[in-house]
């Protein structure tokens, strides 16, 4: 795909985002999508799988719904091409595919069907995504991957590749930004701004990513105020998706340790540090989120998933991620009248220096960087990756409170 | 057995004049219906003691906030939101109501206004399915639906565009003569092929243009209406039925094909002994599937059938005589109404200019509320001179 460079001539369109209005029960597929998974409503008692949601089971009228993860396989039984809209996001897009598909679990489907998909009848694979509104739709695909099946026009609409974005990394000094200024280099990123503090500092393999094309540093320090509104003020308005990496960390909890100071210097990153760039970064992303085919698309803030419940021997770290966690919904909610998303990546123990003590499995920054960049290019919310970041949510989904004892021994 | 609807008759049918937008609200087209059908019947308000409501746009209002509204004290009331299928399941509700005396005269009325953005509200909160699983999909409101409909229809049963299209000029063709009609300008085959596409494969004139308008009609006993000598049809055999054959992938047979042969049993009659049909046609693909379930082909044979046939209000198989909604327009609810009533016209006689020769059978078909992928509610009914 080859983007054509901004005439500066024509206005900037703003943001329109598709109809969001959901049934209550619908949500059950949009909680699904934000993790990137497809799940519908299977009856506990019967076992039919029905689509859409409903409150009750239209064969057997049990309640006893639960969501469960659907294959997607389907047949398309019929296509269409919409030339006329009554919403104006579709209008501004027109003209757009949609599909009829039968899936193999029994229900039919209205889809958005993906350019690649051939005439009816043909097999395709129905996905569950966030659109621009955050709201699940379904999404067909060709049964069989092709090669550029992210470049799809309408698939756009709902991920946030970074293939021909700009990007801003919030820290390249540490090895969870190095790793991402790199994965973002491979999938082709078309401008990567990377943030670096305290010049005097120098960490290995920082100077190497001097040597990519696509890498412009830029001096960016969340405690300073000033410095973020200015770096905001020049490259804010250029900005697709920022991916806030700055962290501090240090270990023990509350009675190890005297004072408030390392408390409050997490604080200032973790947490000062996101609302400083949302403050000065948010509003220009915003009036961006329908800029042509490489619009402002995403926000994503690295949390931990120490984040859902303290994990005493990181205690005020665990705190302070929290506090991240609670403003980013925040700024979800205020991102996504823009049709920004917002991505929460949760972490377990980052193979780093500051988890030194913690024993493995940890999860590598490369793994991480590659997790980021997958939801990114899957469109998704919520990530956890690593089997730590898996095990510690199905802990903590299953019993909050046990989880809570568990940690604490 | 069903209980027959001997006795029943259908008398005063009211066209209140289609525009394609109106500053009004649903009670004012309510109202007009209302009024003219009084005045059709030579009736004071208080002489019609039932009514039936039916209307997408009358909201925050129902049946019941109408009768304030209205000035009217019916001691039978229906509020029948059926969309399509309306007229046909309002005068089987006015039907029995009158047999079992419940009510004497039943006013049956429909009506929708048609403000600039009413249309795409109504879309959007259509229904909880249609909000949560049609809506989002490009907004493309029915014309998306049906075009999946149309699009299946094709490839199965090999119909084309032409066949879809020779239904379209010809109620265009009625339409000219119908002076209540909103379209008035001539159609060729050529100008329907040649349209612009708006849910391919339906181009713009398989699509039904949404404006206000209202439908009426009077339900009462032969001997009230002799009495009050009035010219009326009679009602022989209806039936309704919804959400059949939900496990269909693809909607391409409705409730009329479970309740065709009571139908017909119960009017003593069948497919080929009627002098003119009204199919419900918000998109020409519907209009065959009735066809095909109703019996006057088999199915898959409505584009043979459609090839074979002239649908002029002066042809071989007159249909939607005066144009359907495809070229009179479509009055919301009220679209549910009008083949009911041009129906009755047909049969007493007032249609000059487009009267069917010697009818004195016809059917009228109903079908609405694409709720989902598909149409739930289906009826039919079948009118005798």
């Amino acid at each position: 795909m080859t983007l054509k460079k901004k005439n500066p001539v024509l206005r900037t369109r703003l943001p329109t985002l598709p109809p969001a209005a959901r049934s209550r029960v619908a949500l059950g597929l949009t909680a699904a999508a934000a993790l990137g998974r497809f799940e519908l409503q299977q009856c506990r008692d019967c076992g039919s799988v029905q689509y859409p949601p409903r409150e009750a089971c239209q064969h057997c009228l049990s309640i006893r719904l639960a969501w469960k993860p659907q294959s997607g396989e389907g047949e398309l039984l019929a296509s269409t091409v919409l030339h006329h809209s009554n919403d104006l996001f579709f209008r501004e897009r027109l003209p757009w595919r949609l599909g009829l598909i039968k899936l193999a679990s029994g229900p039919t489907v209205v889809a958005h069907l993906h350019g690649a998909v051939p005439a009816a009848p043909a097999a395709v694979r129905v996905a569950a995504r966030l659109d621009r509104a955050g709201q699940a739709v379904l999404v067909a695909h060709p049964d069989k991957e092709t090669c550029d099946m992210a470049e799809d026009r309408q698939l756009r609409e709902f991920t946030c590749d970074p293939k021909s974005r700009k990007v801003l990394v919030t820290d390249g000094k540490t090895g969870v930004g190095q790793a991402l200024v790199k994965a973002l280099a491979a999938t082709g990123s078309e401008l990567i701004w990377v943030g670096h503090a305290e010049p005097w500092k120098k960490l290995a393999g920082f100077d190497d990513l001097k040597g990519i094309p696509q890498v412009t540093l830029v001096p960016l320090d969340l405690t300073d105020s000033k410095n973020v509104r200015e770096v905001a003020a020049e490259i804010g308005g250029k900005v697709d998706i920022l991916i806030n990496n700055a962290e501090y960390h240090r270990a023990f909890g509350i009675a190890n340790r005297h004072g408030v100071e390392t408390a409050r210097a997490e604080m200032d990153i973790n947490y000062f540090g996101l609302l400083r760039l949302a403050q000065e970064f948010g509003p220009a992303m915003r009036s961006r989120g329908a800029d042509g085919m490489a619009s402002a698309v995403a926000w994503v803030n690295l949390l931990s998933i120490y984040a859902l419940a303290n994990y005493p021997p990181h205690g005020t770290f665990s705190a302070s991620k929290a506090a991240a966690q609670s403003l980013a919904q925040c700024l979800r909610a205020e991102m996504r009248p823009a049709g920004v998303r917002v991505v929460n990546v949760f972490p377990g123990p980052i193979d780093d220096e500051w988890n030194q003590l913690v024993l493995p499995p940890k999860i590598a920054p490369a793994a991480l960087a590659g997790a980021i960049v997958k939801a990114l290019r899957e469109g998704v919310e919520d990530v956890y990756p690593g089997d730590v970041a898996q095990e510690w949510l199905e802990r903590w989904r299953d019993n909050p409170k046990a989880l809570e004892r568990e940690s604490a021994s | 057995m069903r209980k027959p609807y001997d006795g029943v008759v259908l008398a005063a049918p009211v066209s209140v004049p289609y525009v394609r937008y109106s500053i009004r609200s649903a009670h004012w087209w309510l109202a007009r219906a209302f009024s003219e059908l009084l005045k059709n019947a030579r009736l004071e308000k208080q002489d019609v003691d039932g009514l039936t409501v039916s209307s997408f746009t009358l909201a925050p209002d129902t049946a019941i906030g109408l009768t304030q509204h209205l000035g009217v004290s019916p001691r039978w009331l229906d509020h029948i939101p059926l969309g399509g299928a309306s007229g046909v399941v309002a005068l089987r509700r006015a039907a029995r109501a009158v047999q079992a005396g419940d009510a004497e005269a039943v006013a049956c009325i429909a009506g929708d206004t048609n403000h600039v953005d009413s249309f795409r509200l109504t879309l959007a909160n259509f229904s909880q399915f249609a909000r949560d699983a049609v809506y989002p999909y490009g907004a493309g409101g029915p014309n998306a639906s049906f075009a999946f409909l149309t699009a299946y229809y094709m490839r199965v049963q090999g119909a084309r565009p032409e066949d879809f299209g020779k239904l379209c000029v010809a109620q265009r063709a009625n339409a000219l003569k119908y002076p209540q009609a909103l379209f008035k300008k001539p159609l060729s085959l050529e100008e329907y092929l040649a349209a612009r596409p708006i849910a391919e494969p339906l181009r713009l004139f398989d699509c039904v243009m949404p404006c206000a308008g209202a439908e009426a009609f009077l339900v009462l006993s032969e001997e009230k209406a002799k009495a009050l000598g009035l010219p009326f049809a009679r009602l022989l055999g209806t039936i309704e039925r919804h959400n059949a054959f939900s496990a269909d992938p693809v909607q391409m047979r409705a409730g009329w094909a479970l309740e065709r042969e009571a139908l017909y049993a119960q009017a003593g009659c069948g497919p080929q002994d009627m002098d003119f049909v009204q199919t419900y046609d918000d998109y020409p693909v519907i209009s065959l599937m009735q066809l095909e379930d109703l019996g006057f082909c088999e199915k898959g044979e409505g584009a043979a059938f459609v090839r074979r046939h002239g649908f002029t209000w002066d042809a071989d198989f007159p249909l939607n005589t005066c144009g359907g909604q495809l070229s009179a327009g479509q009055a919301g609810a009220a679209g549910g109404f009008l083949g009911l009533v041009e129906a009755i016209r047909q049969l007493t006689g007032r249609a000059p200019g487009w009267q069917v020769k010697d009818a004195k059978l016809g059917l009228v078909s109903g079908f609405g509320m694409i709720n989902y992928d598909r149409g739930l509610g289906s009826g039919a009914a079948i009118l005798g001179s």
